[in-house]
């Protein structure tokens, strides 16, 4: 049997690992692709896209059942569940197909089965209990990451679910208990709760999206709560009994103080750990940390010729930043000279809830940890044409400067479309504009954007519109 | 087509230049080997003369325009039957890359890679004149720091500067007017009232020397070595060969000995005769010596290539010619730049010692103080006698103690005993 040689293969079909690919064989690299599951990772197939697939019905359901202050009469507006979860899955399927096509376009082999390092350059692929070898110049590892689990909640497809039950409910259940309050789990809290649960969202820290800055979780946990959502923060679960129609969890929340709570299901979302396991790291020698492999800004992992990126490495655990370094490395590997390693605090967050969360670079407490003298600016959507017009008065977009630079440090926002405006700052960063360059940019009217340039006026005490 | 004719570069290390006069107006006819401008580098001023035939169909740049990058077109020729209109597609049509006129000092091409048309990258150099590609950031970051943006190399995409080359800049990277402002360093002008002084622009002269020696002596580890050489021998030897060479106008000095002395030393210690490339040392085959030339605002190291192979009277000749044309400013960068050494003389100011900054890329130079006359002890007896006293300075880089003392010892029994020159 000839084994097959590569210049680079992929293990792992995610955004970071089809990216990766793609562009390494465009490069011209003799490239594959070795995917133990779905073609496109959990992004594609259970994750980013599917849920915007429900998100998207909530959004229109709960657009619908305003009709009336638009001055449209709906009547007897109802759902089906079942229909909302099979467009989804459809939208996940076409991705995933695009994908394919994308792949074999490109003329990267895809390898069915679950790649493992087997020392050098080699890779062995487990497929249907049997084992191939192929040898690889370079190896760029994407497998990508999983629910981490807390011991008493684990889910177990039942009455507590991960992201991926909670992905295609067989119905809506009447009662939620969302454990975790990051962008997974609002989100998920955000469908349920548009479509008549009763959700109770529990936080460990002290507020909810605690990577966001506070201002803008403090703004979104109003929300939420005016929207019928119950918000517990510094709270633990401390016990989770299950029964027939549910589960009785035991809340700490400090001081003393506990609560007892009984939901229909519990949605488990307290972060995510790297699918480090049967890659054959430690055999090759590679380090991991805290379930993720230990990389240096060019996601070299130690061991010549192998590298890691997405989010089997560090944070952001963001498909985008997968991608990017998917990129960087391929391009790295085929010799390109100009290619950079990833700043994190240029790569924009989003998260999908109802309203919309987006941010870029530092929140104001962490540029002030870091020593900035800085300029905050602010400007609410109640200020804003577009957005009384758009019937969406509810939000904020703030920025963040040095006073001594102009940088702009960071960009935080809440409110409808945010996660398509936030890459307006995103490209500001990245280009390093100050906030001389923002100002005298010209936005156009009437927008949602023209909130952008006002918390920069705003900034530097030269707003107009508040 | 008409012809484009580029900013040439005058020298290997020439980013830009000053079209200081055009010779030539639109309209006028020119022949090959005509002078059509003279064009100002940092140190000289240069005629630059046509190689095709035709009309000046439009001058692109005024004179007097500073900072004219090299590779700029600067005028467009037109040949033998071309309309005026043609004018305008050459300006519009991209540059070619061959050169339509030559260096009018030298009638040399310059080497192909100069004179290609630029192409942007990482490392490309740039010149004060041409835009400077940086980030917003990066701007007002050196504006406040005071760091000249056109001496860093950008690390950002097509050579971009960004903040975080700025981050990295060394000092040395500041220069021209902002030399004395960046962060941690001497605001001069803080320091005294305004009014009380007058302030004089620097000239380009002045920046390359401030930028010149502040990288000199940032970059390299200078250490110096100093000997006293006795003179009664090889002033008696100058005295004989001036008077036998007084009626062929032969009149040597002390210095052109020292030129002689040094690069025969620079031969015989062939270890020291180098310059440091970073990766690899350069060990020169010839002794091209330089001199130091006060000029009227400033100094300028003109260089005797092959001094090994000069006699005395051949350096004597050499050395007046050259510092008369640089006093004038006529030096074409090639008789200036390079060099292995440099030798730089200020015993006529009754100077008795001093140490002198490398001028790189060289490795070493010798700072002369006066012959004068001092108590020496000879074999236990005080003699009077005419001493004087030399310090080298070395690049440690390039030249360990021990290589530099040899050099030294070298030059001061040549210098002791000039007959051995003749050897």
């Amino acid at each position: 049997m000839t084994e097959k040689k590569y210049d680079v293969v992929v293990v792992g079909s995610g955004p970071g690992g089809y990216v990766a690919a793609i562009r390494a064989s465009q490069l011209g690299l003799k490239t594959a692709v070795v995917e133990r599951s779905e073609i496109g990772g959990i992004c594609l197939n259970w994750g980013c896209i599917p849920t915007k697939a429900l998100l998207r019905s909530a959004e229109i359901y709960h657009n619908i059942k305003r009709a009336e202050e638009f001055g449209l009469k709906v009547e007897k507006v109802s759902f089906d569940g079942t229909k909302i979860v099979e467009r989804s899955r459809a939208v996940a399927k076409q991705l995933s197909s695009g994908v394919q096509f994308l792949l074999k376009k490109n003329k990267v082999d895809v390898i069915v089965g679950a790649g493992r390092l087997i020392g050098s350059g080699r890779l062995a692929v487990d497929a249907e209990g049997k084992t191939s070898e192929i040898a690889a110049k370079n190896i760029i590892l994407a497998t990508g990451a999983r629910a981490r689990s807390l011991p008493g909640l684990e889910a177990d497809g039942g009455t507590v679910w991960s992201y991926r039950e909670a992905m295609v409910p067989k119905a809506i259940p009447k009662s939620l208990l969302v454990i975790g309050s990051g962008a997974i789990g609002i989100e998920f809290a955000s469908f349920y709760r548009t479509f008549g649960a009763e959700v109770t969202v529990v936080e460990v820290l002290d507020r909810v999206l605690p990577v966001e800055d506070a201002e803008i979780s403090a703004f979104a946990a109003k929300a939420f709560k005016k929207q019928g959502m119950k918000i517990l923060t510094g709270a633990k679960v401390t016990d989770l009994k299950k029964s027939k129609s549910g589960a009785t969890a035991t809340i700490d929340l400090g001081g003393g103080k506990t609560e007892t709570l009984t939901a229909e299901k519990v949605i488990s979302a307290v972060g995510i750990t790297g699918n480090i396991e049967n890659i054959g790291l430690e055999e090759a020698g590679i380090k991991c940390d805290r379930g993720h492999v230990v990389v240096n800004e060019w996601c070299e992992t130690g061991v010549t010729g192998v590298y890691a990126i997405g989010d089997l490495v560090g944070p952001p655990w963001l498909a985008h930043k997968a991608s990017h370094e998917g990129v960087m490395v391929a391009e790295r590997i085929a010799g390109e000279k100009s290619v950079h390693p990833l700043d994190a605090t240029k790569i924009p967050g989003c998260t999908y809830c109802h309203p919309q969360i987006a941010s870029v670079g530092l929140s104001e407490a962490k540029a002030k940890e870091q020593g900035f003298d800085v300029k905050v600016g602010r400007f609410p959507f109640i200020g804003n044409g577009k957005a009384i017009a758009l019937g969406e008065p509810e939000g904020l977009i703030k920025t963040v400067f040095d006073a001594k630079t102009g940088e702009l440090l960071g960009a935080h926002m809440i409110g409808a479309e945010v996660t398509e405006l936030i890459q307006g700052y995103t490209i500001a960063r990245q280009l390093e504009t100050t906030e001389e360059d923002l100002m005298s940019t010209v936005f156009p009217h009437p927008t949602l954007s023209e909130m952008m340039h006002e918390s920069v006026l705003d900034a530097f005490g030269k707003a107009l519109h508040i | 087509m008409p012809v484009t004719i580029l900013m040439p570069a005058l020298s290997p290390t020439m980013e830009e230049g000053t079209l200081a006069k055009w010779l030539v107006k639109e309209g006028d006819e020119v022949h090959a080997g005509d002078l059509i401008a003279e064009i100002e580098t940092d140190k000289a001023t240069m005629e630059f003369e046509a190689v095709d035939e035709g009309i000046v169909g439009k001058l692109l740049v005024s004179e007097g325009t500073e900072g004219v990058a090299v590779n700029q077109p600067i005028a467009v020729i037109l040949l033998d039957g071309e309309e005026e209109g043609a004018v305008d597609d050459t300006i519009a049509a991209p540059v070619k890359s061959e050169t339509s006129a030559n260096n009018a000092a030298t009638h040399e091409p310059e080497p192909a890679v100069v004179m290609a048309a630029p192409k942007s990258g990482p490392a490309q150099p740039r010149s004060a004149g041409a835009r400077v590609f940086a980030s917003p950031l990066a701007r007002r970051i050196a504006v406040d720091k005071g760091i000249d943006l056109a001496s860093l190399k950008g690390s950002g995409p097509r050579g971009r500067i960004v903040k975080a080359d700025l981050d990295a800049a060394p000092r040395s990277a500041s220069r021209g007017s902002t030399i004395t402002s960046p962060a941690g360093t001497i605001n001069a002008r803080a320091f005294y009232e305004a009014g009380s002084y007058d302030e004089v622009p620097l000239d380009k002269m002045r920046k390359t020397i401030a930028r010149r020696l502040t990288q000199s002596k940032q970059e390299i580890p200078h250490y110096y070595l100093t000997i006293d050489c006795v003179l009664d021998e090889l002033l008696k030897v100058r005295k004989h060969l001036n008077e036998a060479g007084e009626a062929s106008g032969i009149k040597l000095s002390v210095n052109d000995f020292i030129v002689r002395a040094a690069a025969l030393a620079l031969q015989k210690v062939p270890d020291a005769n180098v310059s440091f490339a970073d990766d690899a040392l350069l060990k020169h085959h010839h002794s091209d010596v330089g001199i130091a030339v006060a000029m009227n605002g400033g100094l300028i190291t003109p260089i005797i290539r092959r001094a090994e192979e000069k006699g005395l009277a051949e350096i004597s000749a050499e050395a007046k010619e050259l510092a008369t044309r640089a006093r004038d400013k006529k030096l074409s960068p090639k008789e200036y730049e390079g060099g292995s050494f440099s030798v730089s003389n200020l015993g006529m100011y009754g100077v008795k010692n001093f140490t002198a900054v490398i001028n790189p890329p060289q490795a070493a130079i010798m700072a002369v103080g006066a012959g004068e006359p001092r108590a020496i002890i000879v074999e236990g007896e005080v003699k009077a006698a005419t001493v004087m006293t030399v310090t080298l300075s070395c690049d440690h880089r390039a030249i360990d103690g021990a290589l530099g003392a040899t050099l030294l010892a070298a030059f001061k029994s040549f210098i002791e005993y000039p007959p051995a020159m003749l050897l």
